[in-house]
């Protein structure tokens, strides 16, 4: 990437705050604070925490049927996605890999989806080429930040009373200090929390008066990386990808039974094949014996030596109190229980196949 | 006994023909959170150079490099049960090998404190 990074309406606020900043896909932003990933991890696990996830592209779909037509790109039933309700899903392509996950809204008057940072310049085209008569506007006047964790309905509903009545996967239009944001209980670690669209102006006020309460503080993408990871939550570009389908990725509960049945979306034939026969390969939770943190691309073996897959993602768990880690292992392999070992720098070190997530989710449904 | 910084953010404190070698809170700070430590055995020998050891942080793998030839003497059992100590006294306690130098002649390559100073800024 040769143009310099952008920086989100909040980028003045992560330094004051003493944000260490990276470049991540081609945007300036904290990966962590002066509190460290590991502070900042048990933060929203234990009480609350913020983040700027404003580098995410926003969308507004406007049109007839939009959740129809959105069937023919997507594999998940946003036909049928009822007013104030979100759902977790995926373009596909031809050959049944997987675009770019999202989340998708109904929002009555029009639809909201949100993308990853790094593919809005695929997605974006990608719904304005194939959405036909469908209005594809890209927000760039509004910020995306995530307040996490149990503490998060009491640190959004003291500013906005209606956040406490939403529900897992539904999301509304609210005032918070006099500004109208858009509010989804939803998020990427595990916890009950929210996303909320604030427009650029007014994210700065927001964000301060989340951060006012005394259970929330920052954290950044590190904190991030390491939540999502112990609530077996897939990174697109390490645990799911253009190659890899959905029922490899052990996404197949994203997939409403109607689109299983019917089809009619982009790879059909071999995601259907693949549920009726099995996938080659399948995503599965590994939790490594000792205490040596187990790494992208880090190679797995079953216990006779033959090489059967690879870590896509892994590190260390703060709330496991150690390391834990996804990967993709042959078929014929993966069943919670089955031994492992792990090759970390030329060494077989022990580890176990783990059903996912490693922590209990703690959605409010 | 003198102490002595290496480029790769390395103490060495030398007594006689043996010394201490460890990491410096300016790299403990850098590194983040630390959660592994791999350390070689009593009787391993190393060059200048050689990678001894791995710092695993909530992060990313950092390599430990050997500032000087010699044997390691003991590793710092601490830090297999408690690699956090590392972040709080990385220049006491939570020391990484005592060593047996090969060559004291090349402890004059390392740094003082004012020249470790200089390049940390």
């Amino acid at each position: 990437m040769t143009d310099a990074p952008k920086r989100t309406p909040l980028y003045d606020l992560h330094v004051e705050l003493g944000g260490k900043m990276v470049d991540f896909a081609g945007w300036e932003m904290p990966v962590q604070y002066p509190m460290g990933i590991m502070g900042e991890h048990k933060q929203c696990r234990e009480k609350a925490a913020l983040f700027d996830v404003s580098h995410m592209g926003q969308v507004i779909l406007r049109g007839e049927n939009v959740g129809e037509k959105l069937e023919s790109l997507c594999p998940q039933a946003y036909a049928t996605l009822k007013e104030g309700k979100a759902r977790y899903g995926f373009f596909t392509n031809a050959e049944g890999g997987i675009m770019d996950d999202l989340i998708v809204s109904n929002a009555g008057d029009h639809y909201f989806v949100v993308v990853n940072a790094a593919l809005r310049h695929q997605d974006i085209p990608h719904m304005r080429d194939n959405l036909d008569g469908v209005e594809v506007t890209e927000i760039f006047d509004r910020a995306l930040v995530a307040v996490q964790g149990p503490a998060a309905e009491n640190v959004v509903g003291e500013l906005c009373p209606a956040a406490r009545d939403l529900k897992f996967m539904e999301t509304t239009v609210a005032d918070i200090n006099g500004t109208s944001c858009r509010i989804s209980r939803l998020g990427y670690t595990g916890e009950d929390g929210y996303e909320i669209s604030i427009p650029e102006d007014k994210a700065v006020e927001v964000s301060r008066a989340f951060l006012a309460h005394e259970d929330c503080e920052p954290a950044g993408l590190g904190a991030r990386d390491s939540l999502r990871l112990e609530a077996g939550l897939c990174l697109y570009g390490n645990d799911i990808d253009q190659s890899t389908s959905p029922i490899e990725a052990s996404l197949s509960w994203a997939i409403q039974k109607r689109r299983k049945e019917e089809g009619g979306f982009p790879g059909a034939a071999r995601i259907q094949k693949e549920l009726a026969e099995g996938a080659a390969k399948k995503l599965v939770g590994i939790k490594p014996e000792g205490r040596a943190p187990a790494r992208q691309g880090i190679e797995i073996q079953s216990t006779e030596g033959n090489t059967i897959g690879a870590i896509t993602s892994g590190g260390f768990g703060p709330t496991v109190g150690g390391p834990v880690a996804m990967g993709y292992v042959a078929a014929g392999h993966g069943a919670p229980g089955e031994k492992v070992n792990l090759i970390i720098r030329g060494k077989a070190q022990p580890a176990e196949i783990v059903s996912l997530p490693f922590v209990t989710q703690n959605y409010k449904r | 006994m003198a102490t002595y910084y290496s480029e790769e953010h390395e103490w060495v404190t030398v007594d006689g023909d043996t010394a201490t070698i460890g990491i410096t809170q300016h790299a403990a700070d850098q590194l983040g959170d630390i959660v592994f430590v791999e350390q070689k055995e009593a009787g391993d020998d190393f060059e200048k150079g050689d990678e001894i050891g791995v710092i695993e942080s909530v992060k990313a793998a950092s390599e430990i490099y050997a500032p000087v030839d010699g044997e390691v003497i003991e590793a710092n059992e601490v830090l297999a049960d408690n690699p956090g100590a590392l972040n709080e006294s990385p220049e006491g306690d939570a020391w990484i090998y005592k060593i047996k130098l090969s060559d004291a002649s090349q402890l004059d390559d390392l740094m003082d404190l004012d020249g470790y100073k200089a390049l940390i800024g």
